[in-house]
């Protein structure tokens, strides 16, 4: 018994020159169908290269236009022909022009001699599909298609809006289930010629041929009704791009098409000489007889398409600049900003850097400088220091710092004395964790040796700034996790707050602190506040701190966690 | 008042477009009088560069025309040259290996014998000329002549000599599979960025020789610190940083030299480029970006300006005046280069082929398997 081959062709006539040739010199029969719209000469020059195989037919051709009937006609009568011109046939393969066997003739016809009733075609209800493109389901069957998709999509879509708004149905005729699936299918001699043997074929053929892509539902419909042994999956190796449209195969891909184990495989480049020579020359053999599992390179395909369609979040390229709200994540990884913690804590860098295990950078945003960690010059991704550099494109300098550091995670400073353009960015983006000590900013000011005047007009000024910042992290836009303490709060119990944001920065160390970076000095602070309010500078951002008695730190032992035991 | 005057821009559109998006702004085309206004202007500038590059067609002069043998669906590059001797062969090995089947060469005045090199090629057609390059827009007049005549129909890619493309499967898909894949998707034009190579010590102190692959003198990059904009008026990408920046303009950013570029077109009759290849009109030529988020086919070309000469041509470069619409700006660039400079730093990366540039997040292969 054997297995006979049908191949829809339409382009690079050579190449599926030289795979038919391949199954015809192994005893397989094989029908070619060529697209009327290929030119004579070239249809001359495929029989002439054939002419010298006793086993290969060309059947009647027609116009096979993509989505519509010529495709099913052509198929019905090259299979016709193959059924009675081959009778040792017993499965009929449907393959391509541009389809390639992958592993030997022999394989597969041991493969299909040992499931003699087996029919292998991919065959799904409408409504359990998810792969079909533009929306199309059951409606391929009950809306009519006269125009061409390819060459009137506006006539098209406008048809099918059209039917649906008056409600247009047509009647799928008694006994058919509508069932969708590849195109490319293996079918018993049974089966198949019950199909086209079938009484009320004229009137079946009536209905699909209105039928929107009738390729992908004639057979698969038609085989419930005549098959005993449906095994609905392809033989063929075939995969779509997220168009729908097949996605090709070239040289590269020799190692991920030995791995899949598929018989036969769609669509293959014309130029790749490596395939053809490799899968149609040197016959490998000797791998072990495997199921075919296309399954094995899935990962690689779905992941290409969703590298098409939603893009690696974060990245802003030459061809991924997303519009607001479309950036699928407006920075590549989680990051931490903290504001007004150097200004309470000598060396809190150090000490952040020390206990979290990473590199905490200063202020990113400092007005003459980019205070990288460990001030370098060049940080990754040859991110310059420069000021004027980070202000011409700071959402860039931003997003970029968290692509190039992905793995690592950035904590930086920020406050009112900072460029303030990220304020937004930052606050929109659920990437950041932004914790706030407000109105810590006094406290270089409440150290600093400037006239009292300078002073106030300062406070003033930042006070103005990060009124304004904090406003925006309040706002219902704002998707940041943010915390704000005020600076009396903090300072009360400054360990429970750091605990939180270490723990944030890194999880894993899950380990209590057991050493406070040391608080700035903080003593007649409280009057320094009342100096300003005196001056007529209402501070408001530090909460209450009261006069004269300085605030102390609630305990510098860590209070012990409640333990139950 | 103010409701008439909302009512005006929403119909004329807003008064004074911006001039550049930055990452998250971008916005919809608008449709209102203006913007068609504004798309009339864009076919009248189009068309009045291919009226200045028919006219500048009598500037050259054919050297050797072997343009009858280009076949249907070949893919042609065009290329202005002026003394790239050196970097020429190879080029020419490059662009052969990847499948160009035709080079286009406008020869601007050289003097180092890289007229008979380019002569001498088989599949090479040289047009030379001696008139201001400056003047033809930076050479840009003479090749879309060429191109009117010779590459409607096919995928062109326009050129610097000191440009080499890459793409995602280079190395084993040829340019056909790259054009096939942008065919089927739709696209009739393909960007590629500029990634400024350069060597680690002073530019200078390098050797290199003809024919000698220039990422064995010049292997390191600046890998993430690009800014990225689009420009309303013809959407069409606007890229600075990279070393360039780094170095040279960390004063005066905005002065900093545009990296992006659409090398590679399915050209038609009527298509021009506006500045260099950084932009073309029709606009849609523009659209190599998604704007949804997701990510499109895209190359990089490895700028191979830092190779040694560098030094010398930026002294002849600043002599002639001939390089940028502002040279007084550039001055300062000149004279940094002058100074043949380490442009290497501890972040520099060393180039790896085009699978670290694609994970990198420099370039993408889209939905390309």
């Amino acid at each position: 018994m054997s297995v006979g081959f049908v191949m829809l062709c339409h382009t690079a006539l050579d190449r599926a020159a030289e795979v038919a040739r391949h199954w015809a010199e192994r005893d397989c029969p094989v029908v070619i169908h060529v697209d009327r719209r290929v030119e004579r000469p070239a249809y001359d020059g495929l029989m002439a290269a054939l002419a010298d195989l006793g086993n290969v037919r060309f059947s009647g051709r027609y116009a096979c236009e993509w989505g519509t009937w010529g495709i099913v006609a052509a198929t019905q009568e090259a299979a016709t022909l193959m059924l009675r011109e081959f009778a040792e046939v017993r499965h009929v393969y449907l393959a391509s022009g541009s389809c390639l066997p992958l592993r030997p003739v022999e394989e597969l016809r041991r493969y299909l001699d040992s499931r003699p009733r087996t029919d292998f075609i991919e065959s799904v209800t409408t409504s359990d599909v998810g792969w079909t493109v533009g929306g199309l389901n059951l409606e391929r069957f009950t809306l009519r298609f006269p125009f061409s998709w390819r060459k009137r999509r506006r006539i098209f879509d406008w048809y099918v809006r059209f039917q649906r708004r008056i409600g247009f149905c047509r009647k799928v005729p008694a006994g058919l289930v509508p069932h969708l699936g590849s195109q490319w299918w293996c079918l018993t001699r049974q089966t198949l010629s019950a199909i086209l043997e079938s009484p009320d074929r004229a009137e079946t053929d009536r209905y699909f041929r209105r039928v929107w892509i009738p390729d992908e539902s004639y057979f698969q419909t038609m085989v419930r009704l005549y098959s005993t042994n449906v095994e609905s999956r392809s033989l063929t190796l075939s995969k779509f791009d997220y168009q729908g449209k097949p996605h090709i195969f070239y040289d590269d891909h020799l190692q991920l098409l030995r791995r899949s184990d598929c018989f036969v495989a769609r669509k293959i480049w014309p130029q790749a000489d490596k395939l053809y020579d490799t899968f149609l020359h040197n016959a490998g053999g000797g791998q072990p007889a495997a199921e075919p599992n296309p399954g094995k390179i899935d990962r690689l395909f779905s992941k290409a398409v969703e590298r098409r369609i939603k893009g690696r979040a974060g990245l802003y390229m030459q061809s991924r600049f997303p519009n607001e709200n479309w950036e699928n994540g407006r920075t590549a990884a989680p990051y931490s900003v903290l504001e007004g913690f150097s200004e309470v804590f000598e060396n809190f860098e150090v000490w952040l850097g020390k206990v979290a295990g990473t590199r905490a950078h200063g202020h990113l945003f400092a007005p003459d400088r980019v205070e990288f960690a460990g001030n370098e010059t060049v940080f990754s991704g040859a991110l310059s220091d420069s000021a004027a550099l980070r202000d011409y494109a700071p959402k860039n300098f931003l997003s970029n710092l968290i692509w190039n550091t992905r793995g690592e995670r950035q904590c930086f400073q920020f406050g009112p004395n900072d460029r303030q353009d990220c304020s937004w960015f930052m606050a929109c983006d659920p990437n950041a964790q932004i914790s706030v000590i407000s109105g810590a900013w006094a406290i270089p000011l409440f150290h600093s040796n400037q006239n009292f005047s300078d002073i106030r007009r300062e406070a003033a000024r930042l006070q103005k700034i990060e009124a304004d910042h904090i406003g925006i992290l309040r706002s219902h836009y704002a998707k940041a996790r943010i915390r704000i303490w005020t600076l009396a709060e903090f300072v009360e119990n400054p360990m429970e707050p750091l605990q939180s944001i270490v723990d944030e920065i890194s999880p894993r160390s899950a380990r209590r602190l057991t050493e406070a970076p040391r608080l700035a000095d903080l003593k007649g602070f409280g009057q320094f506040l009342q100096n300003l309010r005196n001056q007529g500078m209402q501070p408001v951002l530090m909460g209450d701190f009261p006069t004269g008695e300085d605030p102390t730190p609630a305990t510098t032992r860590r209070r012990r966690p409640y333990l139950v035991k | 008042m103010a409701r008439l005057r909302e009512v005006a821009l929403r119909v004329w559109g807003c008064a004074s477009p911006p001039q550049a998006f930055s990452a998250g702004q971008l916005g919809l085309p608008e449709l209102s009088i203006l913007a068609m206004w504004r798309a009339y202007r864009l076919r009248l500038r189009r068309r009045a560069f291919l009226v200045r590059a028919l006219r500048k067609r009598r500037e050259i002069r054919v050297v050797a025309d072997r343009s009858a043998g280009i076949a249907k669906g070949a893919i042609l590059a065009f290329v202005t040259v002026r003394n790239e001797a050196l970097r020429l062969p190879y080029f020419l090995q490059h662009y052969r290996k990847l499948g160009v089947d035709h080079f286009l060469f406008v020869d601007n005045a050289s003097t180092d014998g890289t007229t008979d090199l380019l002569a001498a090629q088989p599949d090479v057609s040289l047009w030379s000329t001696g008139a201001g390059y400056k003047a033809a827009r930076f050479g840009l007049d003479w090749l879309t002549g060429l191109m009117w005549r010779h590459g409607a129909g096919h995928w062109c890619l326009t050129l610097d000599a000191d440009e080499l493309l890459v793409y995602p499967y280079c190395e084993t898909r040829p340019l056909r599979a790259l054009t096939e894949r942008l065919a089927s998707e739709g696209r009739q034009s393909f960007g590629a960025m500029m990634l400024d190579l350069y060597p680690k010590g002073a530019l200078d102190a390098q050797i290199y020789q003809p024919g000698q692959d220039p990422l064995e003198v010049l292997p390191w990059f600046d890998s993430g610190n690009y800014v990225v904009q689009v420009q309303p008026r013809m959407r069409n990408l606007w890229i600075q940083g990279g070393v360039r920046a780094r170095a040279f303009f960390a004063a005066e950013p905005r002065r900093a030299p545009t990296l992006n570029k659409v090398p590679l077109i399915f050209w038609r009759r009527g298509y021009a480029y506006v500045n260099s290849t950084h932009a073309a009109l029709p606009p849609h030529l523009n659209a190599v970006f998604s704007e949804t988020g997701g990510e499109l086919l895209s190359g990089i070309l490895l700028h191979t300006k830092f190779l040694p000469v560098v030094v010398e041509k930026s002294a002849e470069e600043r002599e002639r005046r001939e390089h940028f619409a502002n040279s007084a700006f550039y001055e300062s660039y000149y004279a940094g280069v002058m100074a043949s400079p380490d442009l290497w730093c501890p972040a520099s990366r060393r180039y790896d082929g085009w699978r670290q540039l694609e994970a990198l997040g420099l370039m993408s292969r889209g939905g390309w398997v």
